[in-house]
């Protein structure tokens, strides 16, 4: 049973992370990115391939955040100068194209097969023990990308992040280059998802394209938008909420007599459906935001 | 980034020379051209749709000119972005007031200020001295331009909760703190009550006075007259009058168009 807590840890920690980084993105910025999970596989990815090929995994890590950071540059550049809603089919479009050519470049990633074997984390310590301590890193990592988000939050830059959100003409005619920051914490939010995307692979040791959907974009959004973008506690505290929802639902199938398991998958995704619309109806600004519109 | 051109004699801060702006088929300006000195206080009245917004936003630079040529101090600015021109001095405020919603007054008098040594992603993490230094300079400027102003009292208030007048000041107090050459006001006393406004005129006035150049689109003709030393009136996007405002406004070209004829 400890085990199952230790890996449901990991897995909500990995989504902070996530959400850490599209709260920078979003949170701050308002940048709509609805193409999070094509950084979290080129981060998987990345580390999953350079590990298997014998590259230490500290370097491994390294590279699948650098990479997923360095691969939002492009479409960064290519995008931000257009309305936010441009930003968002662009992204979306870049997510579904980064999975189709994982699925596709059979010699570099086996497709569809996916990539077996990885090497975990702390291998040497045991599978029990390795979790443990990937657990304890991972929250360490955490605690520190949260103290460097309020760190921003708090200086000029996250004053001007703030600004760009607000009205991004209004602070170009304060002769400020919105451009420049918006690119910089795009990058920045990216390589924080190529590096819960290395966590991922060395964690589940088994990663295919269908582990990268879309899916995994909207459920970083539903943590964040429930748990109350623009603050780290928000981030943080979507994120466990919606790991809460997804895995505490699995025991509500227990209860409920004549649901399949495939069924109940269903009813899990409308049940955090549910909380989300509740959540914007009746605290519009996250349940942990502290204070809310209503 | 200097280009010094024939066209701009050295005298002028600000030359517009021939500017339309076309949307589709319609000349919002058609062929605008006229002088702004240093230190000069210009004002621009004219109807709704008359073109004066949309030259504003050509000046700045929120609207690329379809043609013709905007020089600010011998630089050329037509190709430049507008944080480009604001850089160089020339800022303007909106019509509807765009606060940053997010953020206190004081704050949005800080985000319009030049700040490089805070904005670097570094120093955003590891608050080093140079930032330090800056951020408390910048505190200190943006206190002086919220009493200047009489926004103490608000100095914490989120600018999200301000009325529309007050809104307008922070406004004002924001461009102030990149120490401007030349200020476009769009409509400062639309919605502002007549206490306000006359505090408003008041700052403008001092502001005038120590070197700061502006140019006024107002409905408002008495605060208008009080304060332009010369006026411009627009209509249907081109110049219909301009000289000292007593004598523009008694044209009867101007008061067919601009009052109906009702002096």
């Amino acid at each position: 049973m400890i085990a199952y807590f230790v890996a449901i840890g990991i897995v909500s920690l990995i989504y902070a992370l996530l959400a850490l980084g599209l709260n920078l993105q979003f949170g701050l910025t308002r940048l709509v990115n609805f193409g999070i999970v094509a950084f979290f596989a080129i981060g998987a990815y990345t580390s999953a391939l350079l590990a298997l090929a014998g590259v230490p995994l500290l370097i491994s890590f390294i590279c699948a955040t650098l990479l997923a950071g360095f691969a939002a540059l492009p479409i960064g550049l290519l995008s931000l100068r257009l309305r936010e809603d441009y930003l968002a089919i662009a992204t979306l479009g870049f997510s579904e194209a980064v999975r189709i050519t994982i699925q596709q470049e059979e010699w570099l990633t086996k497709g569809v097969q996916g990539l077996p074997g990885i090497p975990k984390v702390f291998a040497s310590l045991g599978t029990s023990q390795a979790d443990n301590a990937l657990f304890v890193l991972l929250l360490a990592l955490t605690a520190l990308v949260a103290w460097g988000t309020v760190r921003l939050t708090r200086s000029p830059l996250g004053r001007l992040l703030r600004a760009i959100g607000d009205d991004e003409p209004a602070l170009m005619a304060l002769g400020k280059n919105p451009t420049k920051f918006k690119v910089q914490i795009f990058m920045l939010g990216a390589g924080l998802a190529g590096l819960a995307g290395a966590f991922y692979a060395h964690f589940i040791t088994f990663i295919s394209p269908e582990q990268f959907l879309p899916l995994v974009t909207f459920y970083v959004w539903m943590g964040l938008i429930m748990g109350g973008s623009g603050t780290v506690r928000g981030a943080l505290g979507g994120a466990v909420l919606l790991m809460i929802f997804l895995e505490g639902s699995r025991f509500i199938k227990d209860w409920i007599p004549g649901v399949s398991e495939v069924q109940m998958a269903s009813v899990r995704l409308a049940a955090v459906g549910l909380a989300l619309i509740l959540v914007t109806l009746y605290r519009p600004n996250g349940l942990f935001s502290g204070n809310s519109k209503t | 980034m200097k280009n010094p051109t024939s066209t701009c004699a050295s005298e002028h801060l600000l030359a517009v020379e021939k500017v339309s702006c076309v949307y589709g088929g319609f000349k919002a300006v058609d062929s605008v051209s006229f002088e702004l000195q240093p230190r000069e206080l210009l004002g621009i009245a004219g109807t709704n749709g008359a073109g004066k917004s949309t030259l504003f936003a050509a000046i700045a630079g929120q609207q690329r000119a379809s043609a013709g040529k905007i020089i600010f101090d011998g630089t050329d600015l037509t190709a430049l972005e507008p944080y480009q021109r604001a850089r160089l001095g020339l800022v303007r405020t909106f019509q509807i007031p765009r606060e940053f919603k997010s953020l206190t007054v004081h704050e949005n008098l800080l985000a319009g200020a030049p700040n490089k040594e805070g904005e670097q992603l570094f120093a955003a993490l590891v608050n080093t001295q140079a930032r330090q230094q800056r951020e408390r300079e910048l505190s200190e400027k943006a206190d002086s331009v919220l009493e200047f102003l009489n926004l103490a009292k608000v100095r914490n208030v989120p600018a999200l909760n301000l009325s529309g007048g007050q809104k307008k000041l922070v406004e004002l107090g924001r461009v102030l703190m990149l120490e401007p050459r030349c200020i476009l006001l769009d409509e400062p006393f639309a919605g502002v009550n007549p206490v306000l406004i006359d505090q408003l005129s008041e700052h403008i006035v001092t502001l005038n006075q120590q070197g700061i150049a502006f140019i006024l689109i107002e409905h408002h003709l008495q605060a208008l007259k009080r304060l332009a030393k010369r006026l411009i009136v627009m209509d249907r996007g081109s110049i219909l009058a301009q000289g000292d405002p007593q004598s523009v406004l008694d044209n009867a070209q101007v008061q067919v168009a601009y009052m109906g004829g009702v002096a």
